[in-house]
Formats: structure tokens, C-alpha cells, sequence
């Protein structure tokens, strides 16, 4: 099987423009009725849903910001009413508050569509097995990963994360083909498998789709080696729909955007202008057939470029290139978005006034690690060792508890952290030299 | 009878303790106890010194986080079971002993032990009351 959706997936770039052009104005009229969040921002620069005839008319629309779901929290800016919502993922913001998503059925059926696509990328059909080892729950990983599977009728193992021994095993008990997980969990797994003694030849393994963090081509030829397999880059976000926004084929030259629902910009992020196909800027979406949580130019502060040229796979929709970084502060450290004032509203609520802290992020072995240096001060300290170590334990916890990552607490000597004008160095990444 | 015990917060890296004892001897105060509590990532220094007062104010002053605290100091004889008569004393009493240390004294036949316990006062009584010899503070400072 080639294609799983050939009328899109090779649709010339005219036909596409019509389907995205009629798209987009219904989605712009149907957010202008039912989000007046949206409908003020269109009424202050003076747009109309009658001035949106076609998708060049696209640049008129205002952007939405990560601030404008954070001030609607939780449901404002959802186009429909709750009974119309099935299912709620939520991701973290930053500042202790979720990024609230809703789907109603058709969204997640728009979904599994879009994630069946992508599967079939990898390569796999209905009598491929597949082991969804992306976490299940909020996160919109695991769910999504499961549902484009089942849609094309493979066998799907809904592992989630962790218990690595017995990942491994039913990898290869069960004859598992397609993995579905962080390429940093795949690379971990490699690892276990030769402290289990199982060998890749072992395994029926042909193909991996990872995403959910940034990962280098050295990574992927690591993967490919150690496992045996096609490891293949998957990119996607909640606010827009979850994995599956884009995906490599097997050329594994570009993520395909499924273009027939979301439409992609490059802007400037300064001059906030659409820059010229090629060019290097912020990747901005456009949501044209979702209904619970429509976007209209969704600033998503990845960096990135969008590449028009046909795909020898015969697929005409565009790609875009590996994310290179960000405009914004946010890390991702294992597949879980963080961002560092996080740390610090942390900080306030367990009570101690230092807002001095830093993150220090790496990968230990395969896997991401972070520590978060805090400043001691006169309230916190103690004579007693005890009674340090519990304010290290509660720190912990409530980093845990807010970040929904695990994290080791460093208390520091006072002005140990380095103080700068301006914007603090708040974090250390050392895996930016992997 | 209690003794003034400072605390500082150390990292756990070289050159830290020798910052702190330079500091304290630049200013004239003069160690007669120390005791080291060390975890993997940090240690807790805690000091006896003649002027406590001074100590925790320059230590201060130099970006060390310090705190004071009050323990107690007695004299056990130094032979074989000296000690465990004067925590027999306490564990009747129930008072709990978060940690203690020894140090060196000028007495000949007793070995000094510092040590911080949850109800100092009540501590210091019940010692007193059995017979064990509690230093004064001033004794301490100007081992």
C-alpha cells in the first residue's frame, strides 16, 4: 500500500489551493460566529469573514497565540458547544495553567486520518503490528499514534511508556513491525535490548515513527543501525490537532504536511510577514476542517522552512524541514514540553523567595535528564541535614507535579547563579552537541 | 549553659571550607569545634568559635548562608562507657539527640561532646540533675 489517501496526498497545487481556499472560509466564518475572542481580534483590525475569498486572502487574518488559549482557559476559544466535545488533551503552559484542547468526533476521526497517513509513511498496512510506546493519557501521543493505527486496520499494542523489559519482550513475542515512540525512548530501548541479549535479527522491527522532540541525523542513523529499521521524523502539536500534522515518507526528506487540513506559513517572527517558499522563519498553522478548536494562524515558535518541490514518493504535499529551534524559551525534554518560568512559579508557591534557578538539561545515556539548581537562602536553611533533604523532596515533587517530568534538585550556595541584565540564562542545554 | 553553634551551607566543591576558615581567621575568631555534615551534593559546617556573634555577621557579609543554633556541651570521663552514661540519661528522658559530635579539650581525663537535641534547656537540666558536667558557654568559646 502506497498511499493511504492518494485524491489528497498527490492532488495538484491548484486543486489544493480550491479545497483549502472553499476550507478556509468556512472555518474562518464558523470561528468569527463562535469564538468572540477571534471575532474581536478580526473586529479591531477591521476583517469581516467576507474579506477571506480564497487562501491568499490568508495573511489579512490576526494570529493566535499560545496567550490567547491561556486567557480563554480552559474552553474559550472552543467553536462548539460541550455536548458537541468527546475528548479533552491538555498540554503544559507556562505558567502552571494547561493548554486546553477539545475534539468533537469528526476531530478525532480528522485525526486518525491524518495519523493513518502518516503510518502508512512508515510503510505499514493492516498486517502490520504496531506498539504505541508514546504515553497515553493528556499527552497527546499515545492516543493519537493508537487511533491512525487502528484506522488502517493493523494490530495495535497500546504499551505507553516505560517497563522497558516488557516492551522489549512483546516486541518480540508479538512480532511487532512499527514502533511509535520518542526516538529517545527507541534509542533507550536499543540499549536494553543488548543488556537483555536479544539481538535485532531477533525482532520482525522494520520501520519506527518518532517524534514529540527534536532529533538529530546522527540519532536517526543511530537508531536505524541499532534496531535494524527505517526510523522515520513525525511532527505535530495539540493545539493543531496532536502527531500526525506532518510526517516523512521513506525518502525521509521533509515532514508532508497534510495539507488539506492544515494550512502552513513561514513568517518572520519579528516582522511578523510571510517569508517567500524556502526561506527560514516561524512556522505558523492554520486549521481548515477542525471544529471543537479551530485555529486561525497559530504561532507555534518552532523554526522551520517549507520545501515545494514534488517528493519522489509522488505525494504533493509540501515539507517541511526538521524544526531547528525555537522563538521561545520552551524545551522539550522527554517528549514533555517545559518551559523555565514554570520553575519559578514553583518556587513561589512552596514559599521560598529566591527566584534564582537554572535548568540544566542532557541526555544520560539515551535518555534526557534534568536538574534544576536552586539558591539556598537564610529561610531555607537548616542545621539539620533532615530537614534540608525535605525541602528538596517537596521542591521535587512539586517540579514533578507541575512539569509532569521527573527532576533532580540541586540546592546551590547563594549567587552561585550567574545574574545578567536583562533576560536571565535560565537553562544549560548540553545536548545541543549531540 | 548552651553553646552557640553556627551552620554554613557549603556546595559540595573544593575551596569552600578553606574560604570559610580564611574568612573567620581574617577577622580573628578563633575555632575551637567544627564538625562536618555531608550529603552527595552539599555539606552543613558547624562550628564552635569564641565570638559566634561576629562569626555569623562576616560570614554573612562574605555570601555564606549561615545559621545559629544552640547545643550543648558536656564533659565525659574519658574511659570506656563515659559517654553512653550521659545518653542513657537523655534516652530516659526521651530527648532526642538530632546529632552530636566530639571535640578536644584541655582537660586531661575527659573527653568533650558537643551535641543538639530537641528540647536544650530541658537537656541541659536533666544532665545537670544526674550529675553530668555541662560546660558554660564562655568554657567553650575559649577552648
Amino acid at each position: 500500500m502506497q498511499y493511504w489517501n492518494p485524491t489528497f496526498e498527490c492532488m495538484s497545487r491548484d486543486e489544493m489551493t480550491k479545497v483549502q481556499s472553499e476550507r478556509l472560509i468556512d472555518t474562518v466564518k464558523r470561528v468569527f460566529h463562535n469564538v468572540p475572542h477571534f471575532r474581536d481580534k478580526m473586529q479591531k483590525i477591521g476583517i469581516e469573514p467576507g474579506d477571506i475569498k480564497s487562501v491568499e486572502d490568508l495573511k489579512k487574518l490576526p494570529f493566535t497565540y499560545k496567550q490567547d488559549l491561556r486567557d480563554t482557559y480552559p474552553f474559550g476559544m472552543f467553536a462548539v458547544p460541550m455536548s458537541e466535545i468527546v475528548r479533552i488533551h491538555a498540554s503544559s503552559g507556562t505558567t502552571g495553567k494547561q493548554t486546553v484542547v477539545g475534539y468533537t468526533r469528526k476531530d478525532i476521526d480528522t485525526w486518525a486520518e491524518v495519523m493513518a497517513r502518516a503510518i502508512v509513511y512508515a510503510g505499514a498496512d493492516k498486517n502490520s503490528i504496531i506498539q504505541v510506546a508514546y504515553g497515553y493519557g493528556l499527552f497527546t501521543g499515545g492516543l493519537g499514534a493508537h487511533y491512525g493505527a487502528e484506522r488502517i486496520g493493523a494490530s495495535v499494542i497500546p504499551a505507553s511508556g516505560g517497563n522497558t523489559k516488557r516492551q522489549i519482550q512483546m516486541m518480540k513475542d508479538f512480532g511487532t513491525t512499527h514502533l511509535a515512540c520518542t526516538p529517545s525512548y527507541a534509542l533507550y530501548m536499543a540499549e536494553e535490548m543488548e543488556a537483555m541479549g536479544i539481538k535485532k535479527e531477533e525482532l520482525k522491527l522494520k520501520a519506527g515513527i518518532f517524534g514529540a522532540e527534536p532529533w538529530s541525523e546522527n540519532m536517526r542513523k543511530e537508531i536505524e543501525e541499532k534496531l535494524g529499521i527505517m526510523a522515520i521524523d513525525i511532527y505535530g502539536l495539540s493545539e493543531v490537532i496532536g502527531p500526525g500534522v506532518a510526517c516523512e515518507c521513506q525518502y525521509k526528506c521533509g515532514m508532508h504536511i497534510s495539507e488539506d487540513h492544515f494550512i502552513p506559513e513561514i513568517i518572520d517572527p519579528e516582522t511578523e510577514e510571510v517569508l517567500p517558499p524556502g526561506s527560514t522563519g516561524e512556522l505558523v498553522f492554520t486549521t481548515i476542517t477542525k471544529e471543537g478548536l479551530p485555529l486561525i494562524r497559530y504561532r507555534t515558535r518552532d523554526i522551520s522552512s517549507l520545501n515545494y518541490e514534488k517528493c519522489e514518493c509522488g505525494r504533493t504535499f509540501v515539507r517541511m524541514n526538521k524544526v531547528t529551534g525555537r522563538t521561545d524559551d520552551m524545551l522539550i525534554i522527554r517528549g514533555v514540553n517545559v518551559f523555565p518560568s514554570q520553575i519559578e512559579s514553583v518556587l513561589l508557591e512552596v514559599g521560598y523567595t529566591a527566584p534564582h534557578y537554572l535548568l540544566i538539561v542532557d541526555r544520560v545515556g539515551k535518555l534526557d535528564t534534568l536538574e534544576v539548581w536552586v539558591e539556598m537562602t537564610q529561610d531555607m536553611f537548616s542545621d539539620k541535614v533532615r530537614n534540608i533533604e525535605d525541602i528538596e523532596r517537596k521542591l521535587r515533587k512539586e517540579i514533578e507535579l507541575t512539569l509532569g517530568i521527573s527532576a533532580k534538585v540541586k540546592l546551590v550556595e547563594p549567587r552561585t547563579i550567574e545574574r545578567s541584565e536583562g533576560k536571565a540564562k535560565r537553562v544549560i542545554d548540553r545536548r545541543k552537541n549531540l | 549553659m548552651l553553646v552557640k553553634q553556627i551552620s554554613v551551607f557549603l556546595e559540595n566543591k573544593s575551596g569552600r571550607l578553606a574560604e570559610v576558615t580564611k574568612t573567620l581567621g581574617d577577622h580573628g575568631i578563633d575555632i575551637s569545634a567544627l564538625s562536618i555534615a555531608d550529603t552527595t551534593d552539599f555539606g552543613i559546617l558547624r562550628l564552635i568559635v569564641n565570638k559566634p556573634e561576629e562569626a555569623e555577621k562576616v560570614l554573612k557579609e562574605n555570601g555564606f548562608t549561615v545559621s545559629c543554633a544552640d547545643v550543648i556541651a558536656i564533659a565525659v570521663a574519658d574511659e570506656p562507657g563515659g559517654l553512653a552514661v550521659a545518653l542513657e540519661v537523655l534516652a530516659r528522658e526521651s530527648i532526642s539527640i538530632e546529632y552530636l559530635y566530639a571535640f578536644v579539650g584541655k582537660a586531661e581525663k575527659e573527653a568533650l561532646v558537643l551535641l543538639r537535641v530537641e528540647e536544650p534547656e530541658k537537656a541541659v537540666d536533666v544532665l545537670t540533675a544526674s550529675g553530668i558536667k555541662v560546660l558554660s558557654a564562655d568554657e567553650v568559646y575559649n577552648l
